[in-house]
């Protein structure tokens, strides 16, 4: 009757669990935060992540039709919206239109489909993006909008913000300004102490995510929910997100009790410049983080100690995006030299000793 | 985080549906009809395959030897009814490739009459050795799959001195409920086996483990243990595969078995519940192992149920008996669906390593529509060897077999665990063991080109030999002819020296 099965070994049982399964669950504890920094910077961050998201499929879509593949099934694993929503995220919230295209070609075509398709990328696509426009485009990219919620008086309506995606901010001085980070390292350049430079600054109005910063990247408390029930569906593990925290925590702790008036507080670092988005999100994806639970920590704080250090000496005010790409060109690497033990073998592979009592 | 600094007793393993609840709540079936004809493959063990003696037209009782154990790791077969031989020959083995292999073929004259069989009063009075005699006397092997010949083992644990013996009852492969249900209802005997295992390696402590979510068989064996101190039945965690010996040995005991030893060299062995049962049974009885509890299940099972079988018994049978819808089977697997193999029809034999054959519908399977690696980890996570499948995958993809090897592919189980859980349905396990088997293929033909330029440097060399004596020889015989010539010159100048000499003497004379 039946010939030829494939496969003939098992399981021939399995997980219910699929790539787009994966990505939607992703996408789906995204939903909070993006729905909040769209609702908190209005019309114009909706078209900005609206352009993201249909370059990355339009790329994808040209790139696998490249390659002479069926389009649908790839567009549907969810693994280029994905990309396009993070990449989203952390751009300033009332950017043109064409850093969304550009950062999508850059994410999909240069970060991923140029290695290979799914799964063969060494960087992260996003943050691959987010640094490539960091660079060639250092205005736009650091043109934070004020906030201004949907609804609000000072919202900008349908018809200014397609002005202002398509035709650029006429009034820039008066609907933007520094993000937290920034605008400590700005002061910080003129001699003024911290002290004088937080006056204004409110933990709690940080925490929800009520400031100027990337487009969904500010509500550590939508993030840090959406981290959080990954790690309860057993999409992400907690090493590469609980490493990461607590190695910005610690290095933060350390220098802020030495010098308060030159470190800023633990706190100001967890709340800012997308460090929860990066710990839950971004070094937790599969394809360019280690493999093995041990790796991840050392990943996780790898990524942890560069996001510190960039941030504290380096020249931009933020550094998750590079801390990232430096750390996934790490991650090889780290998978060559943290393996796990082999049953019955000890660390170096060779076999154990009988031990009989 | 403490997992981190203490050595885990449990690695890696998946929670798999278990599915055990189509047969566990029902007693075994004893009532399956006799089939016509059996087909007894002559290897149902690792091992050297056994050597018939027995005729073609032969009429054979119950239980009777017809092929004998030859070699040392090896395991007699015995009638699993009465009848007639019909044939010695080869037919499909049940494998995937269902390739041919000898089997004594009986057809069962419907009285299922035993042979006679020798009782022993008290077993315990028996030496040990006499023990494994009669187990390997009575063809038992390692029925939880593994079919390695139970007396070897005994052997094996009796000269390590072992100091505990492990009986595995976790029973872990999903829709499988046989052990649970011979647990249930036949734990007296297993109880007795357990005790003459021990009394045949000389040893006294065991642990009966038996996974948590089979509380009713842990009530039956613990009461059944209960007058023996020594036996000690315990719980342990629900989750596949708690059954793989290595694993239930490190949880059991604390201890790792090295990888290329014998777990009795660290003082541990492990035995299935339902060989002791069948030790029971040898021993007791006087019965040699014709006959085995099989579970039969799956989605295009209608009747699905733990039925006792004759060995030899075509799976068609067996399907018929339990209803099996063939319209509705998308897979026809022996074994577990986690370790199983899938078999190409149902016109094969159950052997003594069928703990289960089911019938899979289309929904029960995993997708076969296989997507991109996105490196998940999860397969890093759920071995319980400690390997990285992902790597060696790609490995495998790229022809890179060596590195694939480099990586632990020979330390594989092929438990399944990886493919179960991959979220891309990459046949993982079909990658491993078809580079297991090619490495092996590559390393016998390294070895036959190594063989076949070392006859032919031998040939070259012995030629070369030749040749050279032969040019000695041919410049002996020159030499020797130079030197006949020579002293037939010498000669024939002397000799018209002296005519010269008696001519000259003549013409002085005339």
């Amino acid at each position: 009757m039946m010939v030829n099965i494939k496969p003939k070994s098992g399981a021939h049982i399995g997980a219910k669990a699929s790539v787009s399964h994966i990505m939607w669950q992703v996408m789906l504890a995204l939903m909070p935060a993006t729905v909040f920094g769209l609702w908190l910077f209005g019309w114009p961050a909706i078209n900005l992540f609206i352009v993201t998201v249909l370059s990355a499929i339009f790329f994808e879509a040209v790139c696998i039709r490249l390659q002479g593949r069926a389009v649908k099934p790839v567009i549907m694993d969810g693994s280029a919206i994905l990309t396009a929503w993070l990449l989203a995220m952390t751009l300033p919230p009332w950017a043109p239109w064409w850093v969304g295209v550009v950062g999508s070609a850059l994410a999909i075509i240069l970060g991923k489909q140029v290695y290979g398709g799914l799964g063969q990328n060494l960087f992260n696509p996003a943050m691959l993006a987010r640094v490539a426009l960091l660079i060639s485009f250092p205005i736009e990219l650091t043109t934070w909008a004020n906030v201004s919620p949907l609804f609000f008086s000072n919202s900008p309506g349908l018809i200014e913000s397609w002005h202002i995606t398509f035709s650029g901010i006429d009034n820039l001085d008066a609907t933007t300004g520094a993000t937290i980070l920034g605008y400590i390292k700005t002061e910080f350049s003129q001699n003024h102490l911290l002290s004088e430079s937080l006056k204004e600054y409110s933990g709690l109005l940080n925490f929800i995510g009520w400031g100027r910063g990337s487009l969904s990247e500010t509500s550590v408390i939508l993030l840090g929910a959406g981290g959080v029930w990954l790690l309860r569906q057993g999409i992400i593990q907690w090493h590469i997100p609980a490493s990461l925290l607590l190695t910005v925590a610690i290095f933060a702790s350390i220098f802020h009790l030495i010098d308060d008036q030159h470190y800023v507080s633990p706190m100001l670092h967890l709340s800012s410049g997308g460090l929860i988005l990066t710990a839950f999100f971004i070094a937790t994806d599969y394809v360019t983080s280690p493999n093995t639970p041990t790796g991840q920590i050392v990943f996780g704080a790898g990524c942890g100690f560069l996001i510190f250090v960039i941030r504290t000496w380096g020249a931009y005010p933020e550094g998750a995006a590079f801390a990232v790409l430096l750390m996934n060109s790490a991650t090889p690497l780290i998978d060559y030299y943290i393996r796990p033990r082999i049953y019955g073998r000890d660390r170096q592979g060779k076999p154990l000793e009988i031990t009989k009592s | 985080m403490l997992s981190f600094f203490t050595k885990p007793r449990i690695r890696g393993g998946v929670h798999a549906e278990g599915y055990k609840e189509l047969t566990s709540a029902d007693k075994i079936i004893s009532t399956f009809p006799l089939p016509k004809t059996l087909y007894i493959p002559l290897q149902q063990h690792v091992g050297k395959p056994a050597e018939p003696l027995i005729r073609v037209g032969d009429k054979v009782l119950k239980g009777q030897l017809l092929a004998y154990s030859q070699g040392l790791i090896s395991s007699p077969v015995h009638a699993p009814s009465s009848g007639i031989i019909l044939d010695v020959n080869e037919y499909p083995a049940p494998h995937p490739s269902a390739l041919p292999i000898r089997m004594i073929v009986l057809e069962t004259d419907g009285k299922d009459e035993w042979i006679k069989p020798p009782i022993v009063d008290d077993p315990f009075q028996l030496t040990p050795e006499d023990i494994s005699l009669r187990v390997g006397a009575a063809g038992i092997v390692g029925l939880g799959g593994a079919t390695f010949p139970t007396a070897v083992k005994l052997n094996m644990g009796r000269e390590n001195s072992i100091d505990t013996l492990i009986i595995n009852g976790a029973e872990c492969e999903p829709y499988l409920s046989c052990d649970d249900r011979l647990m249930q209802e036949r734990a007296d005997q297993i109880i007795d086996g357990v005790r003459l295992m021990l009394h045949g390696m000389e040893s006294d402590r065991a642990v009966v483990a038996i996974e948590d979510n089979k509380p009713q068989a842990f009530y039956a064996m613990q009461t059944a243990a209960r007058p023996y101190p020594l036996i000690k039945v315990i719980q342990i965690p629900t989750r596949y595969p708690m059954g793989w010996d290595r694993q239930l040995i490190r949880y059991v005991t604390g201890k790792e078995v090295p990888v290329g030893c014998r777990s009795s060299e660290i003082g541990v062995t492990i035995h299935n519940i339902s060989t002791a049962h069948a030790v029971h049974n040898a021993i007791r009885k006087g019965q040699p192992l014709v006959s085995r509890v099989v579970t039969v299940s799956g989605g295009a099972v209608r009747r699905p149920m733990n039925v006792e079988i004759p060995l030899g018994t075509l799976i068609s049978e067996v399907f018929a008996f339990c209803e099996v819808d063939l319209e509705q089977t998308a897979r026809i697997i022996m074994g577990g669906p986690m370790m199983g193999d899938a078999l190409p029809h149902t016109g094969l034999p159950t052997v003594k390593a069928t703990s289960g054959v089911l019938a899979l519908t289309e929904s029960e399977l995993k997708s076969t529509d296989v997507q991109p690696c996105i490196r998940c980890a999860s397969c890093v996570t759920v071995c319980p060897a400690g390997l990285r499948p992902l790597d060696m995958a790609n490995n495998i993809r790229m022809n890179q077999l060596d590195a694939a090897v480099d990586l632990g592919l020979k330390d594989c189980i092929s438990c399944g665990c990886c493919s179960y859980i991959c979220p891309s349905n990459i046949p993982l396990v079909q990658y491993f063991k078809y580079a297991s088997g090619e490495v092996v293929a590559r390393q016998q033909a390294q070895h036959k080109s190594e063989q076949t330029k070392r006859l032919m440097d031998d040939r070259n060399a012995r030629m070369e030999r030749i040749a050279r004596q032969q040019e000695e020889e041919e410049s002996i015989r020159i030499a020797a002819k130079v030197e006949r010539e020579r002293i037939k010159a010498e000669q024939a100048a002397a000799a018209a020296a002296a005519e010269a000499e008696a001519e000259a003497a003549q013409e002085t004379l005339v």
